[in-house]
């Protein structure tokens, strides 16, 4: 952290990475590829996985975004934290609330 | 702030320099929208919550959902994202002109989404497919889409996670369209360039996170059954 916070600091001069355009077009192609795998894929019966298969690709489209489209990849290393810190505590929340609901005896109960 | 030119931009007082400034900005935007994914993650949990609890009524439910509306408007938001990230590049590279198609590309992206959005909902409104208590299925329309199909009696619920998950991000469109407006007009202006253009990027952010939250929205609603 200690890192990251002088970062902003020592770079005063620093010249912004710029992404080539070739990148911003290739993670086009490959967003667009994933979401025409996503529906094929909606097609196919994986039983249980159904879920897993879809938001697993989601996912990485989601990191692709992350990375070029807002330049995570070449940001300094707060601004991953912060938004680390947010999906971390989204995934507490989720853990949560499933192990309650698979702790349940019935839909009456209160275990 | 208003009086910059390509390169001219005097950072405020309070900063060391330009760069600061800069990093500053971009922080303030990624904790808002880290706020931003709490909302909208609470709405997500919300709804494996209850998908877990009556998974018939969600399979029924995702039945009025139409996957060539959603995959249109996913493809839309995806090169809408390529367009506002142009936008940056284009200004990071001095070329203005580039930059204002960009943006306004992405504005019409913003346009084309409602658009289908719109015929989502009036064709929903139509069925009588309401959110919660308002829900009002008309059983011929209904039968005439989808067949002879068991409707649940609180199938309401669904459409209430259906019309709050994608009317929030709906707002959230409108939103980010209105913000593109605003540094579409100051980039005609000549106002960004390779020395500053932080409003741009902030709202590139802001967009993208739009984009990111559809990505799970499409296969949430429209797939997985």
């Amino acid at each position: 952290m200690a890192n990251t916070t002088s970062d902003s600091h020592d770079h005063g001069s620093h010249d912004h990475h710029i992404i080539p355009l070739k990148t911003y077009l290739s993670v086009f192609a490959a967003l667009i590829f994933l979401t025409v795998i996503t529906v094929l894929a909606a097609k196919v019966d994986f039983g249980a996985f159904n879920a897993v298969v879809a938001f697993g690709i989601a996912s990485v489209k989601a990191g692709l975004v992350l990375s070029i489209f807002m330049h995570l990849k070449y940001d300094n290393m707060l601004n991953r934290v912060i938004i680390g810190t947010s999906v971390f505590f989204l995934l507490v929340l989720w853990f949560f609330c499933i192990l309650d609901i698979v702790t349940r005896i019935g839909q009456e109960s209160t275990l | 702030m208003s009086t910059a030119k390509p390169g001219s931009h005097h950072h405020a007082h309070h900063y060391d320099n330009a760069e600061h400034e800069y990093q500053s900005s971009k922080e303030g935007v990624w904790l808002f929208l880290c706020t931003e994914i709490l909302m909208f993650g609470g709405m997500f949990v919300a709804y494996a919550i209850f998908h877990h609890l009556y998974p018939e009524l969600f399979k029924v439910g995702s039945k009025f959902t139409d996957v060539r509306y959603g995959a249109t408007n996913t493809v839309v938001l995806l090169f809408s994202s390529l367009t506002m990230a142009l936008g940056i590049y284009y200004c990071q590279m001095k070329e203005q002109k580039k930059a204002v198609i960009a943006l306004a590309a992405t504005i019409v992206c913003g346009f084309i989404f409602m658009g289908i959005k719109y015929l989502e909902y009036t064709h929903k409104i139509h069925l009588g497919l309401l959110p919660g208590d308002w829900y009002a299925g008309n059983a011929e329309l209904i039968a005439a889409e989808v067949g002879n199909l068991k409707i649940p009696d609180n199938i309401g619920l669904y459409f209430s996670f259906y019309f709050l998950m994608t009317g929030i991000h709906g707002i959230h469109v409108l939103i980010g369209m209105g913000l593109i407006g605003w540094v579409l007009v100051r980039t005609m202006k000549g106002e960004f360039g390779p020395g500053y253009y932080t409003p741009v990027e902030g709202v590139g952010l802001f967009w993208h996170l739009v984009d990111l939250v559809w990505i799970y929205l499409f296969p949430l609603l429209y797939l997985v059954s």
